[in-house]
Formats: C-alpha cells, structure tokens, sequence
C-alpha cells in the first residue's frame, strides 16, 4: 500500500492535539511543557511547509477520514489556499509561542496564577484554527471553530482579573451568539439538501430555488462576519482583544478573525459563487474600512488603535471577496497572509513597548527612537507596512484588490477604491501619530511621561533596555518583521499562487474532483464551466493597462476560455510542469 | 419533508424567550437565554430528520425510507457537548465577575467611556450609571481587602453617581 505525502493532512490537526494532551499531563514541569509545545509546532510547521510545495505542484486533495467515502464520511480537503493558511498561521503562532517563552521566562518571578494551561491551551487554539481550514464539510468546520473559540475563551481570560473577564463575558456571549447562528444555518440547510459536505452542498445548493439560496446565504455570512468582524458586527472586537496579555491579543488579531474570512471566502466561491449579494458585499466593506479606521484615529491606547486598524483592514478582505474575480480574490489571498503577519507583529511590538516604557498610551509616551532604536525600527517597518507604503508587502496586497476592483470598472467598484485609498491615508496617518509622538518627541515634552523614560543618560537607557526587552522577545519579534518583509521580495511567485489558488476556488472542479471523485463531478461539469466562464473568468479587458491582469492566464492556470471540452484538469498538470521549471 | 408541529412551536418559544432574555443586561439571565436558544437550535437539527422512522440498523423487508436519518442525531449529541462545555465555562466567568466585581451585569468599557469623554460625546443623562439597584445584594465590596459590607441606599447612590475614570483604572490594575 502506498501512501502519498499529503494523506498525512490530518495530523496537521492531530500533532497539536496530542501535544496539548502532553503537555497538560506535565503541568507540575513548564520546562517540559514547553519543550513538547514548541516541539509540537515546529513538526506541524515542517510538515505544512511539506503539504504546501505538495499542493503547490499537485493541486487539491481531500482525504477522507476512516475511509469513508465523502458525502457520507468526514473529508479533509487541503487545496492551495489551505495549505498557504495554514503555513502562515502556524509560522505565526510558533513565533508568538517563542515571544511568550521569553516573556515567561522574563516575568518567571511575578508568575502568578494558573500559567501551566496556557502551553496546552495554545495548542488546542492550533489545532481548532488548522481543522476549521482544512474542514471538507460544514460541521466540522463548525467543530473546528468551536475548539479554538474554546481555546480562545480561556486564554482571553488568562488570569481571571477583573478587566479581562469584563472583555472576556462579552467576547465569549458575542462568540456563542454567532455560533448558534452558524448551527442553525447547519441544520436548515441539512433540512433543505441532505448533506454537510461542502462539495455535496455545491453541487446540491444549486437546486434550491433562488430565495431558499439567498436565505442561507445570507445566514452563513452574517455568522461567519460576527467572527470575522465585519462593520456592523464588529463592536465586540475592540473591547475584549486589548485587555489580553501581549502574545494572546497578538495570535487572536493574527488568527481569529481571518479564519472567519476564510469562511467567507469558502461561502463565496464553493458554496454560493455568483454575483448576487455582490453589491451589499461591497457596501459592507466600505463601511468597515472607514468606520474601522475612524474608530482608530479616535484611540490612545496603541493596543485599542491596532484592534480597530484589524477591523478597518478586514474590509479590504471583504472587497477582494466581493469583487468575484480571479484578480481580486488573488489580491485577497494575497493581502490575507500579509495581514495576519503584519497585524501580529504589531501587537508584539507594542507587547515591547508596553514592557520598556510602562504604558502603551501614546500620550504618556516618548523619546523611544532615542531610548531603544532597535523597537523604533521594529515598530517602524510594519507600521509603514500596514499603512499600504510602496516597498512593503501592504502596498502589493491593496494594490491587487484595487486593481481587481478598477478592472471590473463599475460606479460601486471605484467608490470602494476611493474607500480604499482613504483608508490607506488614514492609517498612514493612524500608525505616524503613534510614530511621532510616542518615538520621535523627546521624553521631556511629554505632559505626563512614565518616569521609565526619562533616563539620565543612554547608558542608563541602554541599562533598561537590556533588563526590559530581553532577546528571547525581541528575536520572535525580528523574526515577523523579516518575514512580512519577504513577503515583498517573493510578492511575485506568492501572487503567481495566490491567482492560481483563485481560480482553482472559482472553477471549483479541482476541488469536487478531489473530495467527491470524477465520476460524479462529469454530470455537473459542464454547468460548473459554464457558470466559471460566464459570471467570473469574463472580465471587461478593454483597457490596456488592465489587461495585464484582469485574464486570469497565469503560468499556472489552464485556459478556460478556449477549452470547450473543459478538461481543465489535464491542463492543469501540463502546466504545472512548465511553471515549476520556470518557478525555480 | 414532514416536521412535528409540537417540536416546531417548541423551538419557535425557546428561541424567542432565548432572544428575549439575552438582551437582557444581567448575566445570568444572558446565561439562561444562552442555554435556550441552544437548546432550541438543537431541537430544530433533530426535527430535520424528518418523519419518526425505524431505527437505522439495517433489516429485510424495510424500504430505505422507513429508517430515520440518523446524521442529524449524531450532529445534535456533537452541539450538545459544546454548549454544555460552553455554558459551564460561561457560569464559571460568570461567577467570577461576581467574585471580583460585586457585579452580575455587563460593565461598560472605560476606554470607550474615556474616549467618549476627551471628543465631547458623552451625555451625562444618557451614558452615566443608572443609580439604582438591581441586584437583591446590596452589599458594597472593599476592593483592597475583598471583603463586603453593607451600605446605606442613599450612600450607594452617591457612590454610584459618579466612577470616575481614575477609579475605574486603578480598579483595572490592581
């Protein structure tokens, strides 16, 4: 019998679990404890690295649980979109685990309270996010989200002080809320076609006529953006992530939210694609982005600005979402990994700045450039990162989105690219306010400074720095700016992917191929194709400048257009082969 | 499909007392609003199973349609465990906020009510505490040492006028 690298999918879920299982029965020892959490990641991290470069060449693969076959069994489907999630989220968390390491090890005298559960808390919140990405049917999803909301109930609450479990019963009621929503949505749309699997319901969901369609639809994105935070269903966001220690609050506004895009993401292209709540999409993400940042520009607290930059941000995700084209949704997969580096690095930078200067209140603070140029720069490089500025990452993500949303060149469509330079104005203008004041004044023109920051001298400085950020915090910390740096340097192949990883989701065949088998795809492929070709591949390529990117005809994708039999599959591999000798 | 009509009323009346109780703002009638609705999306999963049938455990001369469809039964034992697991970390929370706060209510963010404040938005008749009492305990906590005591209505009343932000803080970092 021979086994295939990628039908080692599930113990992407199972290694951390196991791990969590470990670690808590050494809960007396922290030093095993940690050993075996930060073991646990790098093997997941080593064999999603592994999955990813499998599904980078190979394309989609489901495997089913116990052998079941899939719409009766539980599936497990790794596409390319997947496999770029799960890589990014578990290089996040295994350095937010090495920045908490460190910062255990720099509080160890004051530990107080139950810390032994933090280690395998952290690992049941790994495994919960990689099962909600790799779920193949909607209850699993559900599962997967319930274990890491369970996870993230008691790390939010770490502790049990009085203001973290004011944050934490509002964030825990809000969470329950919107997963009741999402079993209801379960059980209605079992009742109206049979099924859970997603690719059954894909195929299924199509039957139903247009308002049953809608109804769900609807329902699944409304749950979904409770967790996502989107606009109107964003409030409980600011109010219970700062409260949380440092790398918590880090790894939630890295991670939660974003599996909740994913979800919508999935909604969008696998379960409901069309164009047809497109414009409320639309509306939805524009008001996220101005009143998030708004929201932002109105705070203090760099923990609270970055929280409300989270959900301002999210709108770009929601745009690229609701464009419905291979460009845009490639600028969203795209902008998806930036973010959830880019927005953890920041909370661990302020993590730093609240360690070294007492406070994280930006009218309290100053004088940091000169006290600590290391933490100036470390703010400095994802700071401007996130506000969208050229050489970085930020800016290739927007500008993707934007583009898709030039290219489909409607009046809805420009007004959101309006909305989206102005964002990017205003969080340039969010992230420099906290640069000029907290770093550049000096500490004397402060009102009310900490006193940590009037220093006699640099030596003094210099003394405090050594004592207050210790290496093991700042060198996670490095370790994220570098990465969401690469991000840039290999914008081009991770956009080649992100685009193949698009129209892989809107074609939709690779994806039923793999979990449901040829045989039973061959009856609907034609209607898959056509609607493919018909409401997503066909964008409005007069002009020049957009023709470039509106096709989809990357060195990775088949050409669907003049493929009238629509072996797409064929073309797929044939293609791969090329990419992979011109990739390398 | 054919759904009971008693199962279906059943659900309509938890989920609307559910809502109802959830917009409540004490605590633990949010908690009972949560254990309702739960309890009345599960009963809405088992009716989508259809018509009562046999038991799913295969037999001559039975046509596929006289089994019930076990699926959903097995998704309802899975959503029972979570909001039993989920409802017992909330009454835990719960608790605690009543051990540390005196409190069995949702309490207002400082940061927003600071914020609030320094643009100019607050409204002192609108946004400021409503004096009175709801909770039957009527004990005044010690912050410092923990300990209760009790205190005179009129004396509350002037405590609960105004929590300064300042309170509020130190209360935050102690």
């Amino acid at each position: 019998m021979q086994f295939d690298v990628v039908d080692f999918v599930p113990l992407t879920v199972l290694i951390p679990f196991f791990g969590a299982a470990f670690a808590f029965a050494f809960y007396r020892n922290q030093g095993t404890q940690k050993a075996i959490t930060i073991g646990a990641l790098i093997i997941t991290v080593i064999l999603e690295i592994v999955l990813l470069s499998e599904v980078w060449h190979g394309g989609t693969h489901a495997v089913q649980l116990a052998g079941w076959p899939a719409p009766f069994g539980i599936s497990m489907v790794i596409d390319r979109f997947a496999a770029l999630m799960l890589v990014v989220s578990s290089i996040i968390t295994l350095a937010v685990l090495l920045y908490a390491v460190g910062q255990g090890a720099a509080e160890e005298r004051n530990d107080s309270g139950p810390v032994s559960i933090f280690y395998p808390t952290y690992l049941i919140l790994v495994a919960g996010v990689s099962n909600a990405f790799l779920a193949g049917d909607l209850f699993n999803l559900y599962v997967g989200f319930e274990i890491f909301l369970t996870a993230s109930y008691v790390l939010l609450t770490l502790g049990g002080g009085e203001a973290r479990i004011r944050a934490g019963v509002t964030y825990v009621v809000v969470s329950i809320l919107s997963s009741m929503l999402f079993l209801i949505t379960i059980g209605l749309m079992y009742a109206a076609t049979g099924t859970v699997n997603l690719a059954d319901l894909a195929v299924k969901l199509a039957e139903l006529d247009s308002g049953t369609q809608l109804m769900l639809h609807v329902m699944l994105l409304v749950a979904f953006g409770i967790k996502a935070a989107v606009f109107p269903l964003a409030f409980w966001l600011p109010d219970s992530y700062p409260t949380a220690p440092a790398p918590v609050t880090a790894v939630f506004a890295g991670l939660l939210t974003k599996v909740g895009i994913y979800a919508m993401i999935r909604t969008e292209t696998l379960l409901f694609p069309g164009e047809r709540i497109n414009t409320v999409l639309m509306i939805v993400a524009a008001l996220t982005m101005i009143v998030g940042i708004l929201g932002a520009l109105a705070q203090a607290d760099i923990k609270r600005m970055l929280s409300f930059t989270l959900i301002s941000h999210i709108g770009y995700l929601v745009f690229g979402l609701a464009l419905s084209s291979v460009i845009g949704m490639a600028g969203t997969i795209y902008y998806v990994a930036h973010h959830i580096t880019i927005q953890t690095t920041l909370f661990l930078v302020t993590g730093l700045i609240e360690r070294r200067a007492g406070t994280a209140n930006v009218d309290r603070l100053g004088g940091l450039a000169r006290i600590s140029p290391v933490l100036a720069v470390l703010f400095f490089l994802p700071a401007m990162n996130l506000a969208g500025i050229p050489p970085f990452s930020g800016f290739v993500g927007k500008l993707g989105i934007m583009q898709g949303g030039i290219a489909e060149n409607t009046w809805i469509t420009w007004t959101l690219v309006s909305a989206s330079v102005l964002t990017t104005l205003l969080t340039l203008l969010a992230v420099s306010r906290i640069w000029a004041r907290g770093f550049w004044r000096k500490a004397e023109d402060v009102e009310n400074p900490e006193r940590i920051l009037l220093q006699k001298s640099q030596v003094h400085a210099r003394a405090a720095n050594k004592r207050l950020l210790p290496s093991a915090m700042v060198a996670p910390t490095a370790l994220l700016v570098a990465l969401s740096l690469a991000f840039t340097v290999f914008a081009g192949p991770l956009m080649n992917f992100s685009r193949a990883a698009a129209q892989d989701m809107y074609e939709r065949t690779p994806y039923l191929e793999a979990v449901l088998g040829e045989d039973r795809v061959e009856g609907v492929r034609e209607e898959l194709v056509e609607f493919t070709t018909g409401y997503v591949v066909d964008l409005d390529t007069d002009d020049d400048g957009a023709a470039e990117f509106a096709p989809v005809r990357t060195s990775l994708q088949p050409d669907v257009e003049s493929d009238e039999r629509g072996s797409t599959s064929v073309d797929v591999e044939e293609q791969d082969d090329e990419a992979e000798g011109g990739g390398r | 499909m054919t759904v009971n009509l008693t199962l279906l009323v059943v659900m309509g009346a938890m989920l609307a007392i559910g809502i109802y109780l959830i917009l409540e703002r004490s605590l633990t009638r949010v908690l009972l609003g949560i254990i309702l609705i739960s309890n009345g999306v599960n009963l809405l999963i088992l009716q989508t199973s259809g018509r009562a049938g046999e038991s799913p455990i295969v037999r001559d001369g039975l046509d596929s349609g006289d089994y019930l469809d076990p699926l959903p039964q097995a998704l309802l034992l899975t959503a029972i465990v979570i909001a039993f697991a989920m409802v017992a970390l909330l009454l835990a929370l719960i608790y605690r906020s009543w051990v540390l706060a005196r409190q069995d209510e949702v309490t207002d963010d400082e940061e927003d009510r600071r914020v609030a404040t320094t643009i100019g938005a607050r409204d002192p008749e609108e946004d400021d505490d409503v004096s009175t009492e709801t909770s039957e305990f009527i004990d005044a906590v010690d912050p410092a040492t923990g300990t209760t005591r009790t205190v005179s209505p009129a004396e509350r009343n002037s405590e609960s006028d105004a929590p300064t932000i300042e309170d509020l803080h130190q209360a935050g970092e102690s």
